[in-house]
């Protein structure tokens, strides 16, 4: 179980859920909502209302204040406008580039001789661009080639079952009735609030009494379902009118039939963020790969903290060559950012801190 | 009858959820504390057959000064009481001025989401690579400070020592400092922690009501005191959500001191057993305590456990009296 499931309780909104299932699902069509909807609100209310006071003060003084005047006035209001706004925007630009600048160093650095890297005064722009640092993360022990397919066969076999899984699960509660169901999900809820190091610890003993260690399965099967994402996409499904289900069955569709053509496709976006968070998350952990398995199994983030390629016999650390392996673990995430932004907002908006 | 045919079709669809998660999940909550009861549990000794005793001796050896949980404990509370309150008052800050312009919202919203996206191992490393110095020490001088301290130095300051172990080149010696290593943690954390609180702040001003800042408008009320009280009255639900999910995530820090000062948690050559050096976190105590006996780290899991409920109580509670909704 990851952080952003824990997390996923304390929102206001599930909390809300768990008392109140109509309100909830009017709260998840009010969250849905796109941003460009609402308009900004906070435009400099002093300098408006500073307008205010002085209006008040032309109509004292009306016989003295001319048209000329009221102009000054105004533009005087314009011109502090002005300054409050370059303000804001010269804090968030200083904040941006603060953001922004270790992805610069990053990127600069690793084409950057080892050379030019350990001269006395860094420099900001490589002065000859090496690439040998990003074959060395391909060919040297680090073998990054191996470890990004280890990745992406573990990230795309374990979504694709823990679809199937939560797919199955969110439509048995969300459009069956069973005996116990409001019960069980509570429960499944609830442990939702327990830190996933609290089951660390006797699945890492399980997983050896199976003989998993060392192996593809031990990085799938654990973490096959989500409660979190069950519970998204239950309350997806549980927006989509009754009505439909009663035409499908009057028409004499099956359950399958029903939640393979219409759940799916109407849920599509609900889906899309769960894949991209999942898939993030094979490629962004380490704790539990770096338990369980040894060289051969090890996943991206593991490899490359791990690996001492990067660390001569002297203790010199090779960061160009660091940085390119950094860089490569990096890009994916960030291309992926780029196409599917909005799909990443709405399901971390809604789920918790990184998983 | 439809009805009695979907109960055990209901349970058909449940089936594979609900077998992983008997394994993976309640199993092990069962079996933690039973492990963490056992004195000095050790589950291969168990296959071997010793039979343990129940009792509190892992709890108190946990709290054995000299076991490194404490450290970790102080370790944690530490960062977490001093990254909590910054980056969400910075969040805030940021949200407000987002929520203020309306060219270029979208560019720098952007930019500011961008480090949720990426990797805190990656980046941590990346960190560690500007703070720290290059090269240096057994007699030779460093080749260089590193980029930070290049930074420092330009503005007339000294380099400071930041994530490497002590570098003494013969004519002079720069100290690893405690502090140092903590304000990079410091930094790295918040940076890390910022886009989820702007994300969920920006969200929760768009939604406030536009009248109560017009209301404002016409009374003339003065900017600060829009946002003392409007802003924060009203967007508390969501300041209380980021403070909450920023406690529960700051009482499981570990991958950030990982990606900055590798497994070993602290600067190279650190002792892990002595204070100064040691910042170890309780989530990397409890991975490391699964070595000796799968009794202490239960153990460690459950004061975890403990810890992270009875702070979201505190934070609830809190919420229940302060927060407006």
């Amino acid at each position: 179980m990851d952080e952003r499931e824990q997390n996923a309780i304390n929102n206001p909104q599930v909390k809300r859920y768990a008392t109140h299932t109509e309100r909830a699902v009017i709260c998840e069509v009010r969250i849905e909502r796109p941003a460009s909807q609402t308009q900004p609100v906070l435009e400099s209310k002093p300098a408006r209302a500073k307008s205010g006071a002085a209006r008040t003060s032309a109509v004292v003084t009306g016989k003295v204040m001319g048209e000329r005047d009221i102009a000054a006035v105004a533009k005087r209001q314009k011109v502090g406008k002005v300054f409050v706004q370059a303000g804001i925007y010269l804090f968030l630009t200083v904040v941006a580039i603060t953001v922004l600048f270790p992805f610069y160093w990053m990127l600069i650095s690793s084409f950057k001789s080892m050379a030019e890297y350990n001269l006395y005064t860094p420099t900001l722009w490589p002065k000859q661009f090496v690439w040998g640092n990003y074959l060395l993360a391909f060919t040297s022990d680090l073998n990054l080639g191996r470890l990004f397919l280890n990745t992406c066969y573990v990230g795309i076999v374990s979504t694709i079952l823990s679809l199937i899984i939560t797919v199955l699960s969110a439509y048995a509660f969300a459009k069956f009735e069973f005996r116990g169901k409001n019960a069980l999900f509570a429960a499944l809820l609830a442990t939702m609030m327990i830190p996933g190091e609290l089951f660390t610890v006797t699945n890492y003993m399980t997983v050896s009494t199976f003989k998993w260690t060392d192996t593809y399965r031990v990085l799938i099967v654990p973490f096959l379902v989500s409660v979190f994402y069950i519970y998204l996409l239950r309350q997806n499904f549980m927006q989509i009118p009754n009505e439909l289900y009663l035409a499908a069955k009057v028409d004499g569709t099956s359950d399958f039939k029903y939640l393979w053509k219409v759940m799916i496709p109407l849920s599509a976006p609900t889906l899309i963020s769960i894949t991209i968070l999942k898939m993030m998350g094979s490629w962004n952990s380490y704790i539990w790969p770096s338990l369980v398995t040894k060289k051969e199994h090890w996943l991206v983030t593991v490899g490359l903290r791990n690996s001492n390629v990067f660390t001569d016999a002297q203790g010199m650390v090779n960061y160009p060559a660091q940085m390119a392996a950094v860089m490569l673990v990096t890009l994916p995430l960030l291309l992926v950012f780029i196409f599917f932004r909005k799909y990443i907002m709405r399901g971390v908006s809604r789920s918790g801190i990184k998983g | 009858m439809e009805k009695r045919k979907n109960q055990w079709k209901a349970w058909i669809y449940l089936l594979p959820a609900l077998v992983i998660l008997l394994i993976f999940t309640v199993w092990p909550i069962i079996n933690t504390v039973r492990m963490a009861f056992l004195e000095d549990y050790n589950a291969l000794a168990e296959v071997g057959g010793t039979v343990f005793h129940f009792g509190f001796g892992n709890f108190t050896r946990v709290f054995n000064p000299y076991g490194g949980f404490l450290i970790a404990l102080v370790n944690t509370v530490l960062l977490t009481v001093i990254t909590v309150p910054i980056s969400t008052m910075l969040a805030l800050l940021i949200a407000v001025a987002l929520n203020s312009i309306k060219p270029l919202r979208k560019i720098y919203q952007t930019i500011f989401f961008l480090p949720y996206v990426t990797n805190s191992i990656a980046i941590g490393m990346v960190f560690s690579a500007m703070f720290s110095i290059i090269g240096g020490g057994q007699g030779v001088r460093p080749d260089s400070w590193g980029l930070i301290n290049s930074i420092i130095r330009a503005f007339g300051g000294d380099p400071i020592n930041w994530v490497n172990s002590t570098i003494n080149w013969g004519d002079g010696i720069l100290a690893r400092s405690r502090f140092a290593n903590m304000c990079v943690l410091v930094i790295y954390i918040v940076w890390n922690a910022l886009p989820f609180k702007i994300l969920v702040l920006l969200g929760g001003l768009q939604n406030v009501n536009k009248q109560y800042y017009d209301a404002a408008r016409v009374d003339g009320t003065s900017r600060a005191r829009i946002f003392w009280r409007i802003t924060v009255p009203l967007l508390s639900p969501m300041i209380a959500y980021v403070v909450i999910t920023g406690f529960i995530g700051g009482f499981k820090e570990y991958t950030s001191v990982v990606g900055i000062f590798t497994d070993k948690m602290g600067p190279v050559g650190a002792n892990i057993y002595t204070p100064k050096d040691n910042l170890n976190t309780m989530v990397g105590y409890i991975y490391q305590s699964l070595a000796a006996s799968e009794g202490y780290a239960s153990a460690a899991a459950l004061i975890l456990f403990v810890i992270i409920f009875a702070v979201t109580m505190v934070n609830m509670y809190v919420s229940k009296k302060r927060v407006h909704y």
